[in-house]
């Protein structure tokens, strides 16, 4: 009897302490990067393949490819204490099969340009020689050519893009959503003028092969970008184009304006052609999708009817729908594909998280045909399947998030994934 | 004897989590479901639907330290609110701000959205009481 009381106390005390508090994590860490060799193919248009060249990198932001095929990868997140990684495929069938990596320093933006390797953190600008014949690079070369960018957490990325001329572009984004005296607190007016803009949001010009350039020494080439990941020089023009991230909130914030549809759909992306000079509105101006209208931002006294101060703004040449995040840009040079991609862009759009409860968004590479610089069609979907999900997942949830573009020598298109790490090479024919 | 004495077993099991069911602080469903509205109209966007948050940017609120530990902690974070980047959950850091909604939310509001986010998402944690979001209030002022 004694026995039997005993166990059933035990039992008694197993039960009561199920019923309490659990502060033991009991689910594997969300984010944990996982090599996955059998990535499933992502939908491309009739004609394509795609093979993944390599997965489990992490955080891969964007990448570059050198003249003899290797590819360059800026991490946002060390993978063995590294930040950049080098990818050789020495048997020619596009899977990498030699990895390596150097640079101890997180961040996004990396390109290639006159015999030199481009790479930023969330604070600089580094360079590095490289013999693109061999895709050597010579680590010890490395130069700081940008220091001391604004970095607040949000919007930190340094995207980069370089000119025929010597000058290199970098985006600072906005550490904020619309530059309200308190940031993303409902009701919290707009600041006006914002003083952000002295120091970000926009895009700001260096020279390409000076040292330590901080903003004394810099331009700021184009203003009234809240957040530019996306950017790429056109050659064909000799111009800078940017992919915007719009703004977020509208709906939570102003539901007498915005309907929760009307909230995930606004305001566009938007793609702008850069002047020098340019003031393309942030954060007195959004573009209204269902107005088709550039109009001013309900913190800055926006009724959705209002444009007032944006009228004298640049205007967007191509506007998508919002919160998709399009995360890079870039204008297909190659001769490859067929020969309506020749001069157009293609967007990479990371997939969107302000849309909800209205499902998720975007989580595809789109192509826009050009002809003379401008728009020259309507946009369609290229590259699709990345989130492993139809409609109605949630961000966190989607398998992989394209973030990267990048052109091979041979005119492939490279798509990378920061959120397993995976990148493909994407061809045609053969 | 054998037989008589899983009765027993059972018996008490059963009594233990019938006991567990009456110990549940009165007002913990009302609490919830006036969180649950809280929840949807102030955090939901950010911190999505199913409490999975943003990757990189707005932490979740599924079974972390930051939700299941400390009331007073979390109470402050969603008073005071963070610059960005100082939520860490396994290497991973989340870079969007949370913004203060001491000006936004009262007492009960916090205590009742605290609560709902506490059990929900598969969390079960214990209850923040509109009295506590009131002393601390008072404390950070």
């Amino acid at each position: 009897m004694k026995k039997m009381l005993i166990l059933a106390c035990t039992a008694l005390i197993a039960a009561t302490a199920f019923g309490n508090d659990t502060t033991k994590r009991k689910t594997p860490p969300a984010g944990t990067v996982q090599k996955d060799e059998d990535a499933p193919a992502i939908t491309l248009p009739q004609g394509f393949k795609s093979v993944v060249v390599t997965s489990g990198l992490g955080k891969a932001r964007h990448l570059t490819v050198a003249a003899n095929g290797d590819v360059f990868v800026k991490l946002e997140k060390l993978k063995d204490g590294k930040g950049i990684i080098r990818l050789h495929d020495s048997n020619g069938d596009g899977k990498a099969d030699e990895t390596s990596g150097f640079g101890n320093y997180v961040g996004t933006g990396i390109t290639i340009k006159n015999g030199y390797l481009y790479a930023s953190s969330n604070d600089d600008v580094y360079r590095y020689k490289i013999d693109e014949k061999s895709g050597k690079v010579d680590i010890a070369s490395e130069q700081k050519i940008v220091t001391g960018l604004v970095n607040k957490n949000q919007h930190n990325s340094k995207s980069l893009a370089l000119d025929n001329n010597g000058n290199i572009y970098v985006n600072i984004g906005a550490p904020s959503n619309c530059c309200q005296v308190q940031d993303r607190v409902k009701g919290s007016p707009g600041q006006d003028p914002c003083p952000i803009l002295e120091k970000a949001g926009g895009i700001w010009q260096f020279k390409a092969d000076k040292t330590n350039q901080g903003y004394e020494d810099g331009v700021r080439y184009a203003t009234g970008l809240r957040n530019v990941v996306g950017l790429d020089w056109n050659t064909e023009v000799n111009d800078l184009y940017v992919m915007q991230h719009g703004r977020d909130m509208l709906y939570q914030f102003y539901p007498e304006l915005f309907s929760q549809k009307e909230g995930a759909e606004n305001p566009a992306e938007e793609l702008f052609r850069v002047k020098k000079g340019a003031d393309c509105g942030w954060p007195y101006c959004y573009w209204d999708i269902d107005k088709q209208q550039q109009l001013q931002n309900p913190e800055y006294g926006g009724d959705r009817k209002k444009a007032d101060r944006c009228t004298d703004k640049t205007k967007s040449i191509v506007q998508f729908p919002g919160h998709l995040a399009p995360n890079a840009l870039l204008f297909y040079t190659g001769d490859q594909f067929p020969a309506k991609y020749k001069n157009g862009a293609f967007i990479a759009f990371h997939g969107s998280w302000n849309r909800a409860p209205e499902p998720q968004a975007g989580f595809f590479v789109v192509f826009v045909p050009f002809k003379n610089g401008m728009p020259d069609g309507k946009w369609e979907v290229f590259a699709d399947g990345f989130s492993g999900f139809q409609q109605g997942g949630s961000t966190g949830k989607a398998k992989y998030r394209p973030c990267g573009l990048a052109q091979g020598p041979d005119g492939s298109l490279y798509v990378s994934d920061d959120n397993n790490g995976t990148i493909w090479k994407v061809s045609y024919g053969k | 004897m054998k037989r008589s004495m899983l009765l027993v077993l059972v018996l008490f099991i059963a009594t233990a989590f019938a006991f567990q069911q009456k110990q549940q602080p009165a007002g913990l469903k009302a609490a919830i479901a006036r969180g649950k509205t809280v929840y949807e109209n102030a955090c939901l966007a950010c911190h999505q639907p199913d409490g999975s948050g943003v990757p990189n940017m707005n932490p979740p609120l599924i079974k972390t330290k930051w939700v299941l530990g400390d009331k007073k902690a979390l109470t402050k974070i969603v008073l005071k609110g963070l610059q960005g980047g100082e939520i860490e959950i396994d290497g991973d850091k989340y870079h969007n701000p949370m913004p203060p909604q001491e000006s936004v939310l009262n007492d009960q509001e916090i205590a009742d959205v605290l609560t709902y986010v506490r059990n929900s998402f598969g969390n079960k944690a214990s209850m923040v009481t509109a009295a506590e979001v009131k002393a601390l209030r008072a404390k950070l002022k």
